[in-house]
């Protein structure tokens, strides 16, 4: 074993980054998911909608009141299995999408990502372009540099607070909401959560910034399981950058492309633009790392760079392990992506069945068990149910019970609820009684079912829900 | 290719075995360094805030407080969940929305709550546990004795001591007592047969009919003087307590459990030989007035 030639450390002070800023497609892809998602989250809970009953928000997660508005669609707490769909279909979409074109939460939908973008761009918008912002951090402190880091600062709070405070208005109601927390009247969950979120935001996106994907974020790290040959990553063209004897700077007897590639030297000019507009602050030409979120701004950066020189472009650009190996580009049509495509319609097709089939009031019957049954004075059987309905409308519901599939003679008996009014919303639990003279006492239950009859006027068909009668062994 | 490229751009810890195996070096960032640090001064803040060290015997308490209300004073402890959740049962948003409600249904009359679906069911509820505290050691937790016999069933149709609203709320408030006297030593067994198969006829079991008349003039005349609690048609009175012996239900003699005649007819004998001795206690002072009303509400339901 050879001695170590150096002393190595175990920690080490961050580097900080201050990316450049480039244009280009993807640039400009970026920016426009930033302001549809900015669009969106700031302001979808302004948005107003019109209801028969309930909150007048579109998009409102009443907590106290147990009920999600979203548009026309009311989500009550029986429906939380729509939750494990939906978090399926976020979770295949992941597969689906990571397995075939690699990182693009990451690099274009991830909100550290967009609030991190935004950041930056405020930080450019005060201090300047790159060469400015490191030449500010570098020179000693007075006046000017306290004004403009301050400044950079002052900003990053405001738009924290912004999105901390809009978060807090989908579970209430907007324009009141936010006039109670100005003046100082709403729930103490308001402000705690608007204070945790402005600090999470102005941390993560102001300062952590890449430390937040490179050490935090689980996804970047289970990520590499979702990826095979085939996957797109962004990657430099190594062969054509580097020719025989690598890269080389532009100048001297290297000027064209073809005084190059006779010298042996490549098409990358190692300008570096490529490394300081990375908000990872990775050079790309090392090949995959786990620190890249393929953001494609470095794609951005080359591209302008080949076109300036006259150049095609590309030397940096999306492709695969495989194409980087020699290989063949893949077809899209492969197993894994028929497959997780395939899982991705079954689940939206379940989803949106459920959701458009949501039933319009809930109804269940639970036999009462103990005791199992009555014996009556006149001989008769009676067993004994709790019967739970949920108004699911938006309109007062008057429902009828019968029962369905009992011997003749047989009674159901409600109390004085045979037929009840709910107002929209209301929950009922009501007690129900069956009595029959039973032929037989043959300690067997019966199947039957009681049905819920909505008035006729609602337009809603009858619902039955399946029970038993016990008759006990004589 | 791929190796040279990743030794550009990550440092070797500088060993290498073998010749040629090395190992990265990704330093943490320094941050994080303190972020343990902190997490450090957290688990301090904790030990003095929150009962956290065991000694011996007991535990370092915290400098933390619950504070709640028991046995009429209130008590302040050390913090713990137990107490939080006593706090919470006294002081909770959730026990003051109930409270508001109790008071409601408390001033309500019972024609308002029977005729109120929410209040039905907030007072079957509330009387559901009421009842499973207080009642249902005798009565079975459905309101049905595990086997006949032993208590009363309150959810049959049949009501010793009478059914409505104001007799049931007296029973629970005043509490009752089941008398009939023992006929072993005063009639003798022929007789108490004779009876028991009259008994039995009532309520339409097939008997001895010579015995069963001979049983009418026990339970009819002066001799046995049933008639006189269990009234001549045998329907009982409820001021007495007397059970209808002219319907399917068995409060006392387990004539549906017995196997066969002769076993009906026992089971009958048994009950006139012996007698019939129970109580039910009075409820007042040791339930409130609104327990009282809640399962007043409740039995009545039960059995209707």
């Amino acid at each position: 074993m050879e001695q170590p030639n150096q002393q190595s450390e175990l920690y080490a002070a961050r580097t900080h980054i201050y990316p450049r800023s480039v244009s280009g497609r993807f640039r400009r892809l970026k920016w426009a998911v930033v302001i549809l998602a900015y669009g969106v989250y700031f302001l979808l809970p302004w948005l107003r909608w019109e209801r028969d009953f309930g909150d007048n928000q579109a998009v409102l997660f009443d907590l106290v009141g147990r009920k999600f508005y979203l548009f026309d669609l009311v989500v009550h707490p029986q429906d939380i299995f729509w939750l494990a769909g939906l978090l399926m279909i976020a979770a295949y979409l992941l597969f689906f999408v990571t397995g075939l074109a690699g990182r693009v939460f990451c690099g274009y939908f991830c909100f550290q990502t967009l609030w991190t973008d935004v950041y930056i761009f405020i930080e450019r918008l005060v201090q300047g372009e790159r060469p400015a912002r490191i030449r500010l951090a570098k020179q000693s402190w007075n006046a000017h540099k306290a004004l403009k880091i301050g400044l950079t600062h002052l900003l990053w709070l405001v738009m924290a607070f912004i999105t901390g405070l809009t978060f807090v208005l989908y579970w209430g109601d907007a324009p009141r909401l936010v006039v109670d927390f100005f003046t100082g009247q709403a729930p103490f969950a308001a402000y705690a959560t608007t204070m945790f979120l402005t600090t999470t935001t102005y941390v993560m996106a102001g300062v952590a910034r890449e430390q937040v994907c490179t050490y935090m974020c689980p996804y970047a790290r289970f990520q590499a399981v979702m990826f095979d040959a085939d996957t797109l990553i962004v990657s430099y063209h190594e062969t054509r950058g580097e020719g025989g004897k690598g890269r080389a700077k532009l100048g001297g007897q290297l000027k064209t492309r073809a005084q190059r590639h006779a010298a042996g030297v490549g098409d990358c000019i190692d300008c570096g633009y490529c490394v300081q507009v990375c908000p990872t602050g990775i050079d790309i030409r090392n090949g995959l790392q786990i620190q890249c979120i393929s953001c494609a701004l470095c794609i951005d950066a080359c591209d302008n760079i080949m076109d300036s020189l006259g150049w095609e472009r590309g030397l940096i650009g999306y492709s695969s392990q495989r194409v980087e190996d020699g290989g063949k580009k893949a077809r899209l049509l492969r197993p894994k992506v028929i497959g997780y495509a395939a899982i991705l319609v079954l689940a939206v097709g379940l989803l949106g069945w459920s959701v458009s089939n949501q039933a319009p009031f809930d109804f269940v019957v639970a036999q009462v068990r103990q005791p199992i049954y009555t014996q009556l004075s006149d001989g008769r059987i009676q067993n004994s149910y709790e019967i739970k309905v949920n108004n699911k409308t938006d309109k007062t519901l008057t429902l009828r019970f019968t029962a369905q599939g009992l011997p003749a003679g047989a009674e159901l008996d409600l109390g004085r609820f045979s037929e009840v009014s709910l107002h929209p919303e209301q929950r009922l639990r009501l007690a129900a009684k069956v009595r029959v003279m039973p032929t037989r006492f043959d300690g067997q239950s019966h199947p039957f079912d009681v049905v819920a009859v909505p008035e006729d006027a609602s337009g809603l068909s009858p619902v039955p829900h399946p029970s038993v009668f016990y008759v006990p062994e004589r | 290719m791929v190796e040279q490229n990743r030794g550009k751009a990550v440092q070797t810890t500088g060993h290498a075995w073998d010749g040629d195996l090395q190992e990265f070096n990704n330093p943490l960032p320094r941050w994080w360094l303190w972020s343990f640090y902190a997490t450090v001064i957290f688990a301090i803040i904790y030990w003095v805030w929150y009962p956290a060290w065991p000694i011996a015997s007991s535990f370092t308490k915290g400098i933390g407080t619950v504070t709640y209300q028991s046995g009429g004073k209130e008590v302040t402890t050390h913090w713990n969940t137990r107490g939080e959740l006593i706090e919470e049962m006294q002081r909770g948003s959730e026990t003051l929305k109930q409270q508001a409600y109790l008071e409601k249904v408390a001033a309500a009359s019972y024609d308002e709550i029977a005729n109120d679906p929410e209040m039905s069911a907030f007072t079957q509820s509330m009387a559901k546990v009421l009842f499973a505290d207080n009642c249902a050691a005798c009565h079975g937790i459905g309101g049905t004795p595990a086997k006949i016999g032993q208590y009363p069933n309150l959810r049959d149709d049949a009501w010793l001591w009478g059914g409505e609203i104001v007799q049931i709320q007296h029973t629970i408030e005043a509490g009752r007592t089941g008398f009939m006297p023992a006929f072993g030593s005063v009639l003798g067994e022929d007789k108490i047969e004779q009876l028991a198969n009259y008994v039995l006829s009532l309520s339409g079991h097939e008997v001895d009919a010579t015995k069963a008349d001979a049983g009418r003039a026990i339970f009819q005349g002066t001799e046995g003087g049933c008639h006189y609690c269990h009234t001549p048609s045998g329907k009982g009175l409820a001021s007495q307590g007397a059970a209808n012996l002219t319907d399917a239900i068995w409060t006392v003699a387990d004539v549906p459990g017995a196997s066969d005649d002769k076993a009906r007819i026992q089971a009958v004998e048994a009950v006139i030989a012996n007698g019939v001795q129970r109580q039910m206690p009075a409820w007042q002072g040791r339930l409130n007035d609104t327990e009282i009303k809640l399962l007043t509400a409740y039995v009545h339901s039960l059995g209707s």
